[in-house]
């Protein structure tokens, strides 16, 4: 199945990207299936979003679909049946923050 | 004809400098990496073009850059920076344990042989080496293991370690500084190591002449003479003339010894610069004046440094990193600010004028003279 995915602005700079990125993901569409691939297709985003060694999503990183915060869902727990299906993308985003 | 390219980094993004052998004129290049944390950059001294750069940001962590091209195109190599084994804890502010956690790379030190290697010092505090162009990172972990390092505290900064001198005449001899450890060497190119900080003083710490604890903000040398090093400590400006063995105050009649860069004429190795701060709580410079000092004594005697400078309502600040001189003749001198200032001197820094004014906040500034 095709997994549509919307990255950050600064990632979409990093990994070279316009627009979504489309992954390929083997049943069933988990986060982690899904973070495995994004970082298989684009290595420079490896420890971007989650750490490398512990997987852990980075603090300020979080997941929306569906109008959905799904960031504190268990990493093997299906994805939305919409997202699963490309009908709606997985948002990765940087939390909002102002500042400097 | 010979020129310059100054390889600035910002809070915002890093931005390359570059000037011919007059120095007169700047084209500005960038922002790259806009945006991010861009804590320094820095070429190989066998190969100008190849740089590695430090990028960072709160939301999505630590990246290095490469490039082949000397900042014209860049490419994001490795970034997983593991401590060796099972780290075991520092002190944190308030003296309690705090487990050693990756932050950030604060600086990048190429190998003076190899444009493949170069260290990274890191926060928490610890060295790191890559022997591929920056594809993959090792720890050095003898420094982190030392007896010492349980009781290391960060600095305001974090606990970071933010210089590395290697040693020209001595392959393997390599100086680390930490905020608030002090002054480390190996000459076991990174194996084992030993706290140079005797002679240094520090009241902000129970036995202020410790054998660790020291806020060093930054250490240089002259690489035609590698046992002398000058310090600028939280508070003190120092000097060794042992390798570090031993140190003496060199602050003589600066208006205060609170700084944060200090550097090395490229030609003459008793001359030295520092910017002095007004304090450790201020953070900015005395009387609104950014005045580089220039000792040509090798410390004590100490003149400022004005013409072309800012001499009113000037509150800004100049960071460790922000520092550093070209070798050609007469020697550069460049201080990056806070306020997004870089300031350039052609004449060894009889006078100063800006390169560009409004940059993000400046971190780091490095020169490199090319053929």
């Amino acid at each position: 199945m095709t997994i549509r995915v919307v990255l950050p602005a600064h990632l979409r700079t990093l990994a070279h990207v316009d627009g979504e990125v489309k992954l390929d993901v083997g049943a069933p569409a988990t986060q982690r299936a899904v973070l495995d691939a994004l970082e298989a297709g684009y290595p420079m985003l490896r420890g971007t979003i989650r750490d490398q060694v512990t997987h852990r999503r980075r603090a300020f990183v979080r997941f929306f679909a569906c109008e959905q915060d799904l960031s504190h869902e268990a990493p093997d727990a299906p994805l939305p049946e919409a997202v699963a299906t490309g009908a709606e993308p997985l948002l990765i985003v940087g939390a909002m923050a102002g500042g400097c | 004809m010979s020129g310059v390219r100054l390889l600035v980094g910002t809070r915002k993004g890093a931005f390359v400098l570059t000037s011919d052998g007059t120095r007169d004129r700047w084209e500005v290049g960038g922002p790259h990496f806009g945006g991010w944390e861009i804590y320094h950059l820095k070429g190989s001294p066998v190969d100008p073009n190849r740089l590695y750069a430090s990028q960072s940001s709160s939301w999505f962590g630590q990246v290095i850059q490469r490039s082949h091209d000397g900042g014209k195109t860049w490419e994001s190599v490795g970034n997983k920076f593991v401590y060796d084994g099972v780290p075991g804890t520092h002190l944190w502010y308030d003296g309690t344990p705090r487990p050693w956690e990756f932050a950030r790379v604060w600086h990048l030190e190429p190998s003076l042989t190899d444009p493949d290697t170069v260290h990274a010092g890191i926060q928490d505090a610890a060295l790191f080496r890559s022997t591929d162009g920056g594809q993959s990172w090792q720890e050095l972990p003898g420094l982190r293991q030392h007896p010492s390092a349980t009781v290391w505290q960060p600095g305001a900064g974090g606990m970071c370690l933010h210089t590395i001198l290697l040693d020209p005449s001595r392959p393997g001899r390599i100086f680390v500084a930490i905020s608030a450890a002090g002054v480390f060497r190996s000459d076991d190119a990174g194996k084992t190591w030993r706290p140079m900080n005797r002679g240094l003083r520090s009241e902000q710490i129970p036995d202020p002449t410790a054998e660790v604890g020291h806020c060093v903000h930054r250490i240089a040398m002259h690489r035609s003479r590698p046992d002398v090093l000058f310090m600028q400590k939280h508070w003190d400006v120092m000097r060794s003339d042992d390798a570090g063995e031993s140190w003496r105050e060199i602050s003589g009649n600066l208006p205060t010894d609170f700084g944060f860069p200090i550097d090395v004429h490229a030609h003459e190795p008793e001359t030295i610069y520092v910017v002095p701060i007004k304090s450790d709580s201020e953070h900015y410079l005395p009387d609104g004046k950014l005045r580089v000092y220039r000792s040509r004594t090798g410390g004590q005697e100490w003149e400022p440094l004005t013409r072309g400078l800012p001499q009113r309502d000037c509150y800004v600040n100049v960071l460790r990193d922000a520092m550093a001189v070209d070798s050609l003749d007469p020697c550069g001198v460049y201080v990056g600010t806070t306020g997004g200032q870089v300031y350039a001197s052609a004449d060894a820094g009889d006078s100063w004028a800006a390169i560009v004014r409004d940059l993000p906040s400046v971190v780091s500034v490095e020169a490199q003279t090319l053929p």
